[in-house]
């Protein structure tokens, strides 16, 4: 048993294989080619979900995106729960579990379907107006409780296991919808050789051909004809068709966003294969073939299950073999109603009236109807809709008022019209003009270059549609460079014609404000919170929508935009293009995060960048820490040391005997040509064209504002090649502050640079026994003090590999620090391991450095300046040349605030208690006592345990430090304030002799 | 995402290979020492941040790795055009709109 | 110019210790597509004005190309502009660019870079769409035709891109960043098929 309400011989898949299904527990059967709709009303089922606000009793609207009601939960498994899944667009597959949602303890029965009877207290603005007292009870109380009760559906609480994948598509047309018109277009651009992608959110082609029964394309049933075209587009080389593919968002220069289901439909998706694709399109030209939405009636109820459209009611007859009741009504104010009440009587359904609003229409469809024995009455009006889990039936009465009729019915149908489907025009920032004859926005002013066509349009009747579409098609290929167009075009043998309608409230919405006609049915907002907002003020259609939340979250608008608008337009006693319409914005309809983040996870969330000689310290055992994509050794712990005693033990062997560091991640610049040191002079504070080949120095960039930018050890290989160091997180933007200044500024320099960080592993050999452990291994350079003295830098060789040898040190002691190139990083790390074993060497990690350098007085830059700190700040005015007549900041130097007394300067700190060791980020004040808010006048900068001194050391910057020398300040924290000695900076061997020893 | 003509590599690029570097034409002074305190105000503080049409610098980052020049209308977002460094601002724009009227 | 960088002042010995490139060996399969890691090449980045490139052409056996987003190639190695005054030039068949851009005495820089680049083949019908998947630029064969070469992006990193063949690339990236090169167009290559 497929369905009670299956008909026999209706409907596409004849052949169909059953697929079992469950709704809310209760076991279904539908066939394979079934939505999750489509197979729930088959069974009978129209009650799906509770609405938004109200808790009311929902059905299925729609049979497609539009659906503002039948959102479901679909679950895979524990981890794969989707929320808010329209059943009209989720395909069935055998096994498939469905859930319905926002109803507790269950959907017939809900608790809080009391806020359907207590709606006047929700009223439009209610939120605004309810919760704004007291402002105390907005985050304890009520915020709480809002977020607990608002929401569609329940976000999965665990890892997404399924994989999304994303791809960047380049053509010529691009076609979006796949209904008549989208396939007409793409047919002529295919034709051409262009490139041609042609979209569609269906599982299946065709549009509105799944319902029109009249149409007759080449001489074959309208459905046909689009699957047989389609077939032929998909064969060609230069056309890629997606199906089950929404085009989401139209961007900047017609980049279009896609997400394709890739395999949400299937009962065993597979693991290679992604659930989602992200399609990122670049067109040259863009047709627009979005078709158009029907609109419903706004009465009393009308949110009933089984009120719904008549197109859809058409689809699930025509497309799947579905009676959606047994006893219909129809409710219209157009012709295409007819369509399905004819196609349903034909189909054995019975129809027990069709109530029309209008006064005398005429035309085929309604002889037809007549002759077909229907009831048909004009100038009349359903005003209300009976029942509550299902509709029972409808309330008849003449639209100018009179005596009622109620007809017993288990579905109404019913059709206000059709709105053009102009979202993705007007995303693309095209302006819509209204058509005061047929009541419609359609495109008017474009923005790129893209063409609509066919129902988005306004163009009517499929002839039409047809001509228009395939001549827009090969124009856009011809526009985008097409040279030949070969094809034929479609030939329409028979179509349905229909158009116009009504906007805004009918009859029965009623001027009463207790009658709930609804609007929006995805907000819960009736014609009445409309004429609410603008009795309140609302004036713009901006605010109407704002007010109500009138076409707002996923829906878009699509069913209630226009309805929304004649209705505020109608109170405000104003033309509908004088409101204007609100913005349609993107996603047309909801995109997974997942599809959006698509490869971005786990490890491609964002590199990870490694040393060459990162596979040694993991082997140690070695603890990392993040230095920017960085992954670098903090720290070596042997057996039993916690990260204290790690570093002291690493601190004190580097100034005991000798320590092996890993400095590849250090940022290096190689500057090469003729003006290299004219271009260095410009760029850093330091003078350089008297720096001997082979000989370094410490060098500090500025930016023009006078503040440090960066700082870094440069080598002078030759009179035109410099090796310049920078800080590791500052590689990229020096390199980039650099090539700016070189290509814009100072472009008549002959040099170049070229940035060779990670072509260099860079092992630093720091310690007293630091040469002993180097140079054996060395060839080619003279390891002596007299050759090789501090800041120097040599050519060679080290373990048969070439090396640029620094000496050079950044912890006090006499110290080196070996390039070698990347590949050859770990084995001459080893190497030199094997060496320092000898001598009693530590590997020490990125906390150990920090300490030798703080007890040295070094900075770092980024965490003892912060963007703020001058060189003299810094305490390093000795590196900024006096007789230098420009560098980048010469003249931010000289700023009037950066001259001033009290600046705040580096200095060192020594707390009283040298056990104690201060937060670095503490404040500094001058009294402990005074009055909160005290005054700060610096902070900590760096702080540590320095095994070395015996004590704790700090780095600190104090207003006037350098003038407080000696003085007593104080570090308040919360269980009291810690007194602090302002002293030097340099902790550990004042005299630097160590540098030589 | 936009598409940025590159001078240099002569074709439109995606903008991801792109950098925005700030407002163009903003000559630094062959005489930096000796700025004012007002010229160096003008030149490091204050830029024009137009509603309109704005000179821009942009650099092709992650391609051929050039700045260069670029006018946008900040209204619309869209490049006017895009000219290398070194080279005067341009003065006449070319009509850039293709804004067509639905028939 | 560039004779001091490579001035040897050492007699020449063969390392003693091990060459360890990153992601040695590693490859991976999709229907359509292979990924593997290339092995090591000679590299450098060369940069100098208009005038010096006739000199520097001939030293190095391969006419440097003028027109953006080309390559040329011979005897194994290959000439990738990538900016106005930038080429990265890649030899394959183990002879040193470098030095012979010592001998040239026309104004230009070259820099040794062999070390810095790994370099990814992404072979097959579906290589293209391997790499599409997270590089924004038209890999058509009319708009990255056989030769074309590109600085770009993929995913969230930088990337070179030569096209070998109709159905084959060369992907270099920076050291550090062939992890995440490999492990992207891995995932990509998942995805080939379509």
């Amino acid at each position: 048993m497929i369905g009670a309400f299956r008909i026999p011989g209706a409907g596409r898949f004849k052949q169909a294989k059953t697929a079992r299904f469950s709704f809310d527990g209760q076991s279904y059967t539908g066939i394979e080619g079934d939505t999750l709709a489509s197979a729930l009303l088959a069974n009978g089922v129209h009650l799906v979900g509770r609405s938004f606000k109200y808790h009311r009793p929902r059905g299925i609207l729609s049979a497609g995106a539009e659906e503002p009601n039948a959102l479901v939960e679909i679950k895979r498994d524990a981890a794969r729960k989707t929320p808010n899944v329209r059943a009209t667009v989720q395909e069935l597959y055998d096994g498939l579990d469905a859930q319905s949602q926002n109803r507790w303890p269950s959907l017939s029965f809900d608790v809080s379907a009391v806020n359907d009877f207590a709606s006047p207290l929700f009223s439009a603005g209610f939120y605004y107006k309810t919760f704004m007292w007291p402002k105390a009870a907005w985050k304890s109380l009520y915020e709480p409780k809002i977020r607990a009760a608002a929401g569609l559906g329940v976000s999965p609480d665990q890892p997404d296991p399924d994989h999304y994948s994303s791809r960047y598509a380049h053509c010529e047309v691009l076609v979006l919808g796949g209904g008549a018109a989208g396939i007409a277009a793409a047919l002529a651009a295919a034709e051409t050789g262009v490139r041609v992608i042609l979209a569609d959110e269906q599982a299946e082609f065709g549009g509105s051909l799944r319902f029109e029964s009249g149409a007759k394309i080449d001489g074959q049933d309208g459905f046909a004809w689009a699957q047989g075209a389609v077939a032929k587009l998909a064969a060609m080389d230069n056309v890629r068709v997606l199906s089950r593919t929404t085009a989401f968002g139209y961007y900047a220069q017609n980049f279009v966003g896609l997400v394709e289901r890739v395999s949400d439909h299937l009962k065993t998706p597979g693991h290679d294969l992604a659930r989602e694709r992200l399609w990122q399109v670049r067109a040259k030209r863009v047709v627009l073939a979005s078709g158009a939405i029907e609109r419903h009636m706004v009465f009393a109820d009308n949110d009933r299950p089984g009120v719904m459209l008549a197109g859809a009611a058409r689809t699930y007859l025509n497309h799947y073999g579905v009676a959606v009741g047994k006893n219909v009504g129809v409710y219209t104010a157009n012709d295409s109603a007819y369509a399905a009440a004819i196609d349903l009587k034909k189909a054995g359904i019975n129809v027990a009236a069709i109530v029309d609003l209008r006064d005398n229409p005429t035309g085929p469809a309604i002889d037809e109807a007549r002759a077909l024995g229907i009831e048909v009455n004009f100038g009349r009006a359903v005003i209300r809709a009976g029942g509550k889990l299902r509709v029972s039936s409808m309330t008849v009465q003449p639209k100018n008022g009179g005596g009622e009729r109620t007809i017993p019915v288990d579905a109404i149908l019913m059709s206000a019209g059709w709105t053009p489907s102009v979202h993705l025009f007007s995303q693309s920032r095209g302006k819509v003009a209204f058509n005061d004859e047929t009541k419609r926005f359609v495109p008017g002013t474009y923005a790129q270059d893209c063409v609509s066509v066919g129902a988005c349009n306004g163009t009517d009747g499929l002839s039409a549609t047809i001509d228009e579409a395939y001549a827009a098609g090969a124009k856009s290929a011809k526009d985008a460079g097409a040279k030949t167009a070969k094809g034929t075009k479609p030939k329409v043998d028979a179509s349905e014609n229909w158009s116009r309608g009504m906007l805004g409230a009918a009859p029965g919405a009623g001027p009463d404000t207790t009658v709930k006609a609804f609007v929006d049915f995805q907000n819960d907002v009736a014609a009445k919170d409309i004429r609410q907002a603008v009795h309140e003020g609302m004036r713009s259609i901006e605010h109407v929508k704002r007010f109500t939340t009138n076409g707002m979250a996923t829906d878009q608008g699509k069913t209630s935009n226009m309805h929304g608008l004649a209705i505020a337009a109608e109170t405000l006693g104003k033309p509908i293009p004088e409101v204007g319409l609100t913005t349609f914005r993107a996603p047309y309809t909801p995109v997974t995060f997942g599809a959006i983040v698509s490869h971005a996870r786990g490890p491609l969330f964002d590199p990870t960048r490694k040393t060459a000689i990162h596979p040694w310290a993991e082997a140690q055992g070695a603890v990392f820490e993040d230095v920017g994509q960085w992954k670098r050794a903090w720290y070596f712990p042997k057996a039993g040391e916690d990260m204290h005693a790690a570093v002291d033990r690493e601190c004190v062997a580097v100034r005991k005997t000798a320590g092996l560091f890993d400095a590849s991640t250090l940022g290096k610049i190689e500057v090469v040509g003729p003006d290299a040191a004219k271009f260095m002079e410009l760029l850093y504070t330091n003078p350089w064209e008297k720096l001997e080949p082979g000989r370094c120095r410490y060098g500090i960039m500025l930016r023009e504002d006078g503040f440090i930018y960066d700082d870094g050890v440069v080598g002078r290989l030759a009179p035109d090649r410099f090796h310049v160091t920078t800080t590791t997180g500052g590689a990229p933007r020096v390199m980039n502050h650099m090539e700016d200044y070189l290509q814009t500024e100072f472009p008549h320099l002959n040099v170049w640079l070229t940035s060779i960080t990670e072509q260099w592993a860079v092992i630093a050999v720091q310690g007293p026994k630091s040469r002993d452990i180097i140079a054996p291994l060395v060839e080619g350079i003279d390891m002596s003090d007299e050759a090789l003295p501090h800041m120097s830098v040599r050519e060679g060789k080290i373990c048969g590999v070439p090396t640029r040898l620094f000496r050079m040190s950044f912890t006090g002691e006499r110290g080196f620090e070996v390039n070698v190139p990347a590949d050859y990083g770990q084995a001459v790390w080893e190497a030199l391991w094997a060496q320092g074993q000898k001598h009693g060497a530590a590997a020490y990690g990125t906390e150990a450095m920090h300490v030798l350098r703080a007890e040295k007085g070094y900075i770092i830059v980024g965490q003892d300046t912060d963007g703020t700190v001058t060189p003299n700040d810094a305490g390093l005015d000795w590196a900024v040349g006096k007789k230098k007549a420009d560098f980048v900041g010469i003249r931010g130097l000289t700023r009037p605030d950066l001259v001033a007394k009290g600046r705040k300067q580096l200095v060192g700190l020594k707390t009283k208690d040298p056990k104690v060791v201060l937060e670095e980020g503490a404040q500094i004040v001058e009294d402990p006592r005074q009055a909160i808010p005290m005054k700060m006048i610096g902070h900590v900068t760096s702080s540590y345990w320095s095994e070395n001194c015996g004590r704790s050391i700090a780095v600190a910057l104090v207003a006037g430090g350098r003038d407080r020398m000696g003085d007593t300040l104080f570090v308040p924290m919360p269980n009291g304030a810690i007194e602090v000695e302002v002293a030097s900076m340099v902790f550990f061997d004042e005299t630097g002799g160590r540098l030589n020893g | 995402m936009l598409l940025i003509r590159c001078p240099y590599c002569e074709e439109e690029r995606p903008e991801l290979e792109f950098r925005n570097a700030g407002e163009a034409h903003i000559a630094r002074s062959a005489n930096m020492a000796g700025e004012s305190d007002d010229d160096f105000e003008k030149f490091f503080f204050i830029r024009s941040n137009p509603k309109g049409i704005i000179y821009e610098r942009w650099r092709h980052m992650h391609g051929c790795a050039r700045f260069f020049n670029a006018v946008r209308d900040t209204v619309t977002d869209k490049f006017v055009m895009t000219y290398k460094a070194g080279e005067p601002k341009p003065s006449k724009l070319p009509k850039n709109s293709n804004e067509v009227v639905a028939k | 110019m560039a004779k001091a960088a490579a001035r040897k002042t050492a007699p020449v010995t063969s390392p003693s210790v091990e060459r360890r490139p990153a992601l040695a060996g590693r490859s991976t399969t999709g229907i359509g597509v292979k990924v593997e890691v290339l092995p090591p090449a000679e590299r450098i980045s060369l940069r100098a004005p208009e005038a010096s490139l006739a000199a520097l052409s001939k030293a190095l056996g391969v006419t440097l190309p003028k027109k953006p987003k080309t390559s040329a190639s011979k005897g194994g190695r290959t000439a990738l502009w990538l900016g106005p005054d930038e080429w990265l030039v890649i030899d394959e068949a183990g002879k040193d660019p470098l030095a012979d851009c010592a001998g040239v005495s026309a104004l230009h820089s070259a820099v040794g870079i062999s070390h810095r680049n790994i370099a990814i083949a992404v072979t097959g019908t579906g290589a293209a769409a391997t790499i599409n998947a997270g590089c924004p630029q038209d890999l058509s064969p009319d708009g990255f035709p056989v030769g074309a070469a590109s600085r770009t992006i993929l995913g969230k990193t930088e990337i070179v891109l030569l096209r070998t063949a109709p159905d084959a690339f060369r992907v270099e990236c920076w050291r550090s960043f062939s992890d995440y090169v490999f492990t992207f167009l891995s995932e990509g290559s998942r995805d080939a098929a379509v």
